[in-house]
């Protein structure tokens, strides 16, 4: 196994490097040198902006630029930003973690919602209920989340239930520990929701073709000709199988959630990485720019690696090697 | 691809590949016995936005662009049918709104007055007299322009933005995968590895990223074709990737091999033998991602990296409601939104359908 995580982590390397290089290429296609900008900002003295060109070379051809950044990369230091005048590693690390959170909590939720209501649909195959919710299921595929969040924030607007956005309250820091918590809990109640939605519907039809592709299969028939009860053939027989696709979706799924963050975080404004990164282009802040793409591609490679090791974990037929070889 | 091919292509399809119009028609006709009530909708929906798209100045009532002032943030306006004897000056007409608060823009209608909205007439389906008041069946936006004609024409952007990107991305992804999984060796290794690159990209990251390279001052349709460029650049990866795995396997196919066998060159058998069996699908692949080119344009209009004002999209007319004080007092700024799910949603239900018209073993 360690020698598996060593190997995936291996790859990685030219994977990121392709990446970072490509988001350096577009950076530096962007219409006005940003030092041009900077100069005439005022509150940035000269000073600054001489240290910073020497730092990172900015008047050097491009290649030189990507090697001179990727050198201070790897010594942890992924530059100053523009607009907030810190490193961009101080910044991108609490964001990281707020988007972290979300994607992770509206992840389980779909899953919560999704599992249970894919069996049900699909043990009653054709009936009411399975017409009425892989209707429903396409709904949900088909509800733009920025539009969702949009119609969630009205909800909140109208019923005065949950906040309208934000990451915490303006009392905030004045609250104890459990205080906090549930602060950051209720913010991140319609956040997760609209999130989740989404997932939620594609796992719904997923787990619903799964099952009945697998309630066909021969050994569901010898369970049943053993004379096992409907129950543990669906449970311990059907189930455990069906699950398999959704280690394997949960890798796949992982850049859209990430991407529906971005968009959720920047029309409910919550401090994510996403929204971290909509205001470095805005502000055409390169450093920060790049910094939160590495932190995205970043946090996807890696969850894409935890989804091998657990289809791995979960599925005995798979092992390392058959799984590197995906 | 043989006649009885083309022929079997051309009723899966409704297209016209060289037969008469009569074959298509009745094709047509089959596959609409064939569609559920969804697809049916769904097929009438695209239709009509399309119709909005390419008859906008018509179905527009109004200039997008005119800003009635006086008229800031108006509420939608009811409509009624007129009485018998008043219908030669109007079959319909509505109530003009009155401003009785100008700071928080409270309307209300105007029980005595009637503005009549006429059918047909002034070159657009409906629309009321130049000089009078003005009828706004979505409300207008905070600069009293008309929701309902920024809508039409905003469908222009939203329903082509698919459309072309798919084609690009299409094409590209088309040619690429074949040529990838067919050719194999070096060349697939080369294509692979670079799309392999592409998909791990945060993709949504990136495109903001991507976006970032619009000059603000470009016009509207170059702005348009970059986002469409930008968003086609992303797409063909996974798309080569697929067709590719089709190609791979249909390469060891025994028709092929005759193909190859009778000295035809790799071109000609790309072209005549492995892309057309691909054919269905791909058209399926790609009926099912144009919603997340509409998608894509629309979030980045809303985020304010796209098509940018005057010009509307459905996406930046949503930007609107990012202001929380607007979102509640201006519920209607929303509507734009309800274009866009439904337009989503009638691809969806199209593309799966379609993937069980091209696969009868999908059909559960």
């Amino acid at each position: 196994m360690t020698r598996f995580i060593i190997r995936r982590f291996i790859n990685m390397i030219p994977l990121l490097l392709g990446i970072t290089f490509l988001s350096f290429l577009v950076m530096s296609m962007v219409p006005g040198d940003f030092l041009s900008s900077l100069k005439m900002n005022p509150q940035i003295s000269p000073d600054v902006i001489r240290q910073m060109e020497a730092q990172f070379g900015l008047d050097q051809p491009l290649v030189v630029r990507y090697a001179k950044w990727l050198w201070a990369v790897l010594h942890l230091n992924l530059g100053t930003s523009l607009q907030y005048r810190v490193n961009v590693t101080s910044l991108i690390g609490a964001r990281a973690l707020n988007t972290i959170i979300l994607s992770a909590a509206s992840m389980m939720f779909a899953w919560m919602i999704a599992i249970p209501i894919g069996i049900v649909v699909a043990v009653r195959q054709n009936s009411i209920w399975d017409r009425v919710l892989s209707f429903v299921a396409f709904f949900g595929m088909s509800v733009p989340n920025f539009f969702l969040a949009f119609l969630m924030m009205f909800f909140a607007l109208k019923t005065g239930w949950f906040p309208v956005g934000g990451t915490f309250s303006v009392d905030y820091p004045d609250l104890d520990l459990w205080a906090r918590i549930a602060d950051r809990v209720n913010h991140l109640m319609l956040p997760v929701f609209v999130l989740g939605v989404a997932g939620m519907a594609s796992l719904m039809r997923l787990m619903r073709s799964q099952i009945l592709e697998i309630k066909n299969s021969d050994f569901v028939r010898t369970a049943r000709a053993k004379g096992l009860s409907e129950r543990v053939v669906i449970y311990k027989h059907v189930l455990r199988n069906a699950l398999n696709p959704f280690v394997t979706m949960a890798g796949y799924g992982l850049a859209d959630l990430l991407g529906g963050a971005a968009l959720v975080e920047a029309v409910m404004n919550l401090q994510g990485l996403g929204l971290l990164l909509l205001e470095a282009v805005r502000s055409l802040d390169i450093y920060l720019v790049m910094g939160s793409v590495l932190m995205g591609a970043v946090l996807l490679l890696v969850g894409n690696l935890l989804a091998d090791l657990a289809l791995v974990a979960v599925d005995p037929r798979v092992d390392f090697s058959s799984a590197e070889s995906q | 691809m043989n006649s009885t091919q083309a022929q079997s292509l051309a009723e899966t399809y409704g297209t016209n590949n060289g037969g008469a119009s009569a074959v298509v028609s009745s094709a047509v006709a089959r596959e609409w016995s064939l569609a559920s009530w969804t697809v049916r909708s769904s097929a009438l929906c695209l239709a009509m936005f399309y119709l909005l798209a390419v008859a906008s100045p018509v179905i527009a009532p109004y200039d997008p662009a005119y800003q009635n002032r006086g008229m800031p943030d108006c509420p939608p306006m009811r409509i009624h049918l007129s009485a018998p004897s008043e219908w030669e000056r109007g079959l319909l007409y509505a109530h003009p709104m009155l401003m009785k608060d100008a700071v928080e823009r409270i309307y209300e209608a105007d029980q005595t007055r009637k503005t009549y909205v006429h059918l047909f007439s002034y070159g657009h389906l409906f629309t009321t007299e130049p000089d009078a008041a003005q009828f706004f069946l979505f409300g207008s936006d905070a600069l009293g322009r008309d929701l309902f004609s920024r809508i039409v024409y905003g469908a222009r952007v939203s329903m082509f933005v698919g459309l072309i990107g798919v084609a690009i991305s299409f094409s590209l992804g088309i040619t690429i995968g074949s040529l990838s999984g067919y050719v194999g060796g070096l060349v697939d290794n080369l294509i692979m590895r670079w799309s392999e690159i592409e998909m791990s990209l945060p993709s949504f990251y990136f495109l903001l990223a991507l976006a970032a390279v619009i000059p603000s001052g470009m016009s509207t349709i170059a702005t348009f074709f970059m986002i469409v460029a930008i968003m086609s650049f992303i797409g063909w990866a996974g798309f080569a990737r697929i067709i590719r795995g089709m190609a791979a396997s249909v390469r060891s196919r025994p028709y092929v091999e005759a193909a190859r066998a009778l000295g035809g060159s790799r071109w000609r058998i790309l072209r005549l033998h492995v892309i057309p069996s691909i054919l269905g699908y791909a058209i399926v692949a790609a009926t099912l991602s144009i919603p997340g080119y509409i998608l894509g344009e629309s979030a980045l209009s809303l985020l304010g990296l796209g098509i940018q004002e005057p010009a509307a999209s459905w996406g930046n007319l949503l930007a609107q409601a990012e202001d929380v004080q607007n979102l509640a007092r201006y519920p209607w700024i929303l509507i734009p939104g309800v274009f866009i799910f439904l337009a989503v949603m009638s691809f969806n239900f199209l593309g799966d359908h379609l993937r069980d018209r091209i696969d009868p073993a999908n059909l559960r």
